[in-house]
């Protein structure tokens, strides 16, 4: 009996923290990998439509970006409400566009420069007039294969 | 005197705390981007004095979007949930008989066939970009369908599916030429002919 109550001391053992680095590292590589950083801050609204039939943007490096929206609430003062075009970290008008896409595609590759696709990430607020000009800026560079970005979704829930 | 022990042993207990800070940075500066949408191929910037190619009003499925989202198809007012299956009927209407896949009515006023099909798309400059894209969606889907449904009587699966496999490079390339084949065969049955015309002002 008096074994016993020896060695009842009160602590637990102290759990082995020793695989605890291991555990962190794990997940350290895992963010590692799928990290990819944002090389541009979105200064323009960018909510975007739903849409169900949608397709994978594969290679993230044949893409060009561009985004449309009204201008973020510290912007408006300077750029008014009205949609605009942001291309990387500036906004720029709509005659920009054509020779933004023949400066980003000659910083590609050669061998990627004929399969670029131009993901357009447009706010679902925006309004046609712009996107078609932008479309007829992409005609004229023959920059022809585009992505409308989308969320996946119904896309009936765009119309309310 | 020397000491001959070799290097003393480096404290690793703060090894856990430098690899929690790394991860707390990474956690916080991910964004696990999810790029998807629409595919299309917009149409070449055209020769100006070429003369435009002449196509019978029958294989022309007019969809007119205004600046308030209501859609005019075929010269009459339409609601956007019925599109997709009045561009199905379109599609597959195949009045000439040479299609022997569809399912359509033959009707003589409507398409011939569905590689002579075409679907012109036009909107106003106010027109709301959520509501194009519904548009679009729509008719891309209705594409898919009638693809779907010949690539389940062919091979069994869906066109989509296949397709999307095809273009993922995580996919084998014995697959992929396999799967090249099928994808092109659907494809060339029901061809994507979406036009899109240049947008109106008033």
């Amino acid at each position: 009996m008096a074994k016993f109550t020896k060695k009842k001391d009160g602590d637990l053992p102290a759990v082995s923290t020793a695989s605890l680095p291991d555990i962190v590292f794990m997940l350290l590589f895992f963010f590692m990998t799928v990290t990819t950083m944002k090389d541009s801050s979105l200064m323009v609204a960018n909510t975007l439509p739903n849409a169900s039939e949608i397709k994978k943007l594969e290679k993230k490096d044949r893409v060009i970006y561009i985004y449309v929206g009204t201008p973020t609430q510290e912007y408006q003062k300077v750029f008014g409400t009205e949609p605009k075009i942001q291309l990387n970290d500036k906004f720029a008008n709509v005659d920009e566009v054509g020779s933004f896409i023949l400066a980003e595609r000659a910083k590609k590759p050669q061998e990627l420069q004929n399969v670029l696709t131009t993901a357009l990430k447009v706010d679902k607020d925006a309004n046609m007039g712009l996107i078609t000009d932008i479309k007829q800026q992409l005609r004229e560079v023959n920059a022809l294969k585009v992505n409308y970005t989308t969320y996946e979704g119904d896309a009936f829930n765009n119309l309310q | 005197m020397p000491r001959r022990k070799g290097a003393p042993e480096v404290n690793a207990g703060s090894m856990a705390d430098i690899a929690f800070l790394l991860l707390i940075f990474f956690l916080v500066t991910t964004t696990i981007e999810t790029d998807a949408g629409l595919d299309r191929m917009l149409p070449p910037a055209e020769p100006p004095n070429e003369e435009p190619p002449v196509i019978k009003q029958k294989n022309i499925f007019t969809v007119n979007i205004n600046r308030n989202g209501q859609l005019l198809v075929e010269e009459s007012l339409m609601d956007i949930k019925d599109l997709r299956e009045a561009a199905i009927k379109f599609l597959e209407n195949g009045a000439d008989g040479t299609c022997d896949y569809c399912k359509g009515r033959k009707d003589p006023a409507s398409s011939d066939n569905p590689t002579k099909a075409i679907i012109s798309l036009k909107n106003d400059r106010e027109t709301k970009y959520s509501t194009y894209i519904t548009v679009q969606n729509e008719l891309v889907g209705a594409y898919n369908e009638l693809r779907n449904r010949e690539a389940q009587r062919l091979y069994g699966r869906d066109f989509t599916k296949m397709e999307a496999e095809y273009l993922n490079p995580e996919t084998p390339s014995s697959v992929r030429d396999d799967l090249k084949e099928k994808v092109k065969r659907i494809q060339d049955m029901f061809p994507q002919k979406l036009s899109e015309a240049e947008t109106t002002t008033n």
